[in-house]
C-alpha cells in the first residue's frame, strides 16, 4: 500500500514536471535567444544555452530602440482598460446578480451576442466610426474599443462573484442602517476582491497582448503599443530576433508583476464564516 | 421600544399571493412567534416589517408611524438572520458595532456598548476574532450581539436557530429568552418549530398558505386550537384525528370506520349525523378501561422516549399513538383497553373548523 502511495505520489510530481516544462518551454527559449550574441544566434546549431551569453540586446532594445515609447503606450492603454472596464463590470455585474428589471433578459442575450462576432469582421465599421471622431491613432481611442470588448465577458464574470456572495450580507447591513450602495462598498465589495482581482488580470493581459485593433488604428511608432512596436523589428530584409526577444522579455515584466500583485486576492476563500457551513 | 401595527397586509408575487390580509396588533415588549410549515408566507411577512420585501397592499406601523416606504435603514430594526450573515471580512468586535459606526456613535460609547453585550453574550476572549473562526454557537450569539447593541424598536428573528444542532438549539432557546426578559424589546420570531413557538412566545401566530389560523397564547393554541391545521401542527407527538359520524340519543357515541363507535359523555356540538373529524391528544388517552363500551385497541408499535412511552394503536382501520409514563407498557402486546375522556376531546367540522 505504501509503495503504492508513494509511487503515486511521485507520478503526479512527475506529471506536473512535465507540464510546467512544457508550457514554461516557449519563455525559456525566447529568453535563451534574448542573451544570445548576433554572431552566435545562427552558427552554433540548437542548443539550451548560448556558450556566451550578453545583455546587449536588451541594452539596444532599452537604449536605441522605440521600445520604452510602446512599453508606455501599452501601459497606459491596458492599465486605463482594465481600471474602467472593472468599474464598468462591477457595476453592471451587481446590478444582473441582485436587481430585477425590465428587459434584464434581452440586455444579457445583447450581451452575449456581442461575444459571438469574430473580430475581424468589425475593424472596418470601428475605423469608420472612430476616424471623424479623431480617434484613430490615439490611445484613447483604444482604450475605448478595449473596454467595449471586454465589458460583457467582465460583466459576467463580476456576476457569478456576486452570486457567490450570500444576498443575506447586505440584507442584514441593509438593516445595521446602511443604504444600498453603502452596503455594496462597504460588505459586497470587499468580498468580491477575489473576482475584481481576476477581472483586471483577465482585461490587463487580454489588452497587453491585443494586436489587431492596435495594429489597425494605430499608424507609426509614437502611439503604438507593445505588441505593434515588436513588429517594427521586422524588416523587410531581416528579423532581429535577438532585440525582438530582449523586447519580449521585458514586455513580461509588468504582466508577472501585475499577478503577483494581484495573486493574493486570487486565492479564494474570502468569504469562509459568513453564514453557515 | 415599540408596538408593531400589522393592518390588513397583503403580498403577491405577480399574480401569485403568498399572504393573504394579515391582521396582527403587536404590543410594546411583547414575544410573538410566527409559526406554520415552510412556505406559509412567515418568513415574508417577517421581511415585510424589516422593509426587505415591498408592501402590496395595507399598512405596517412601528410605533404608530407607517413604515410601508420607509428604507429598512430608516425603521430602527434589528434582525438575526437564519444564516447569522456575519460580516467575513470584520472582526467580532467590528460586526457588532457596524451599525453604530454608521450612526457616527462616538468612539468610546461603541466602546462601552460592545463591551457590554459582548460580557452578556460571552463573547469578551472572541472580540478580535473573524467569524470564521467561530463556532456555529458562537457565530449565533454574535448575530445576536450586532441586533442588541442597537437598543433597535424591534427585534426580528428568522428561525435563527435552525442550523444548530439539537443540544445548542436548546441552549440558545433560553438564551434568548432570557435576553427577551431582560430587554424586554419588542420581539418577532419566525420558526417552523412548534417546541420553539411554544417555548419562546407570548403569543403565537399559526399560518399556513398565507392565511393567519390562530393567534393566541401557547396554551391556547394547545388546548383549544381553532381549526384542524392548528390542531395537528403545534403538538408533538401530533394531535390524533379520526374521520366519522357523530350519533346524538341516549348513547351519544362518535362512529368511525368500521362500526367502532367512541362513546361520549355528551353530545357534542354537532347536529345529528353530521360528518365530523375527532382529535384527542397522544397524553390525554387513557390506557385503561371500564363498562362494556371499553374500546380495544390493537397495539401496533411500542417506541420507549426515556421520557415516556409513544404507543402506536390502531382501532379498526384508524391507527393512533398514545402517550404514557407507565414503564409497564414497554412490553404491550396485542389488544389493550382505551377510553378517550369526553372533556379531552377536539371536534371539527366538515370545514375543519373547530366546534
Amino acid at each position: 500500500m505504501r509503495a503504492k502511495a508513494a509511487f503515486l505520489t511521485v507520478a503526479h510530481r512527475l506529471a506536473i514536471l512535465a507540464y510546467i516544462a512544457f508550457a514554461l518551454f516557449p519563455l525559456f527559449w525566447l529568453l535563451k535567444v534574448a542573451v544570445t550574441p548576433n554572431d552566435l544566434l545562427y552558427s552554433e546549431g540548437i542548443r539550451l544555452w548560448p556558450s556566451r551569453a550578453s545583455l546587449e540586446h536588451f541594452d539596444f532594445v532599452l537604449r536605441h530602440s522605440a521600445f520604452p515609447v510602446f512599453f508606455r503606450n501599452s501601459l497606459i492603454v491596458s492599465g486605463s482598460t482594465a481600471i474602467v472596464v472593472t468599474i464598468l463590470a462591477s457595476l453592471s455585474g451587481y446590478a444582473l446578480s441582485r436587481f430585477r428589471f425590465r428587459g434584464k433578459y434581452w440586455l444579457v442575450t445583447l450581451m452575449l451576442l456581442t461575444q459571438m462576432f469574430p473580430l475581424v469582421m468589425l475593424v472596418a465599421p470601428i475605423f469608420k466610426i472612430l476616424s471623424p471622431l479623431g480617434l484613430t491613432n490615439s490611445l484613447t481611442g483604444l482604450v475605448i474599443v478595449y473596454t467595449a470588448f471586454n465589458v460583457p465577458f467582465a460583466t459576467f464574470l463580476m456576476q457569478s462573484f456576486f452570486d457567490g456572495i450570500p444576498k443575506d450580507l447586505e440584507e442584514a447591513a441593509m438593516i445595521d442602517g446602511a443604504t444600498q450602495f453603502v452596503a455594496f462598498r462597504q460588505i459586497i465589495l470587499p468580498l468580491t476582491l477575489p473576482g475584481i482581482a481576476a477581472t483586471l488580470g483577465f482585461v490587463f493581459t487580454a489588452a497587453w497582448s491585443e494586436l489587431l485593433f492596435s495594429l489597425m488604428l494605430i499608424s507609426g511608432n509614437e502611439q503604438a503599443t507593445f505588441p505593434v512596436g515588436l513588429l517594427s523589428f521586422v524588416s523587410k530584409f531581416s528579423v532581429d530576433f535577438g532585440q525582438m526577444m530582449a523586447a519580449g522579455v521585458l514586455a513580461l515584466i509588468p504582466a508577472c508583476l501585475f499577478f503577483l500583485l494581484i495573486q493574493r486576492y486570487l486565492v479564494q476563500g474570502l468569504t469562509a464564516g459568513a453564514v453557515k457551513g | 421600544m415599540a408596538s408593531i401595527d400589522i393592518a390588513n397586509i397583503q403580498k403577491s408575487y405577480g399574480i401569485h399571493p403568498v399572504l393573504h390580509k394579515v391582521d396582527l396588533k403587536i404590543r410594546d415588549g411583547e414575544f410573538v412567534v410566527l409559526v406554520g410549515p415552510s412556505g406559509c408566507g412567515k418568513s415574508t411577512l417577517l421581511r415585510m416589517i424589516a422593509g426587505l420585501e415591498s408592501v402590496t397592499a395595507g399598512e405596517i406601523r412601528i410605533a404608530g408611524k407607517r413604515v410601508n416606504e420607509l428604507a429598512p435603514k430608516d425603521r430602527d430594526i434589528a434582525m438575526v438572520f437564519q444564516s447569522y450573515a456575519l460580516y467575513p471580512h470584520m472582526s467580532v468586535a467590528r460586526n457588532m458595532s457596524y451599525s453604530l459606526r454608521l450612526r457616527k456613535t462616538p468612539k468610546e460609547r461603541i466602546a462601552t456598548v460592545v463591551a457590554g453585550a459582548a460580557a452578556k453574550l460571552g463573547l469578551d476572549p472572541l472580540l478580535e476574532r473573524r467569524p470564521r473562526a467561530l463556532s456555529g454557537g458562537q457565530r449565533q450569539r454574535v448575530a445576536m450581539g450586532r441586533a442588541i447593541v442597537r437598543q433597535p424598536k424591534a427585534f426580528l428573528f428568522d428561525e435563527p436557530l435552525s442550523n444548530l444542532d439539537a443540544r445548542l438549539r436548546e441552549q440558545m432557546r433560553a438564551e434568548i429568552k432570557k435576553l427577551h426578559k431582560d430587554l424586554g424589546a419588542t420581539s418577532i420570531y419566525v420558526t417552523h418549530d412548534q417546541i420553539e413557538a411554544m417555548t419562546l412566545a407570548d403569543r403565537i401566530v399559526a399560518m399556513n398558505a398565507g392565511v393567519v389560523q390562530q393567534v393566541g397564547s401557547p396554551l391556547d393554541l394547545y388546548d383549544r386550537p381553532a381549526n384542524l391545521f392548528v390542531a395537528g401542527f403545534i403538538g408533538s407527538p401530533g394531535m390524533n384525528f379520526f374521520e366519522g359520524t357523530h350519533h346524538v340519543g341516549d348513547r351519544p357515541r362518535f362512529e368511525i370506520a368500521g362500526d367502532i363507535g367512541i362513546p361520549l359523555d355528551a353530545p357534542a356540538p354537532l347536529a345529528n349525523n353530521a360528518k365530523a373529524t375527532l382529535g384527542i391528544r397522544p397524553e390525554h388517552v387513557v390506557l385503561a378501561g371500564h363498562g362494556p363500551e371499553t374500546l380495544l385497541a390493537t397495539v401496533d408499535l411500542v417506541e420507549p422516549t426515556g421520557f415516556g412511552i409513544i404507543l402506536h394503536l390502531s382501532l379498526g382501520r384508524a391507527g393512533f399513538k398514545a402517550f404514557t409514563n407507565d414503564r409497564s407498557f414497554l412490553t404491550a402486546s396485542g389488544t389493550i383497553p382505551v377510553h378517550f375522556p369526553t372533556h379531552a376531546l377536539h371536534f371539527f367540522d366538515g370545514e375543519g373548523n373547530r366546534v
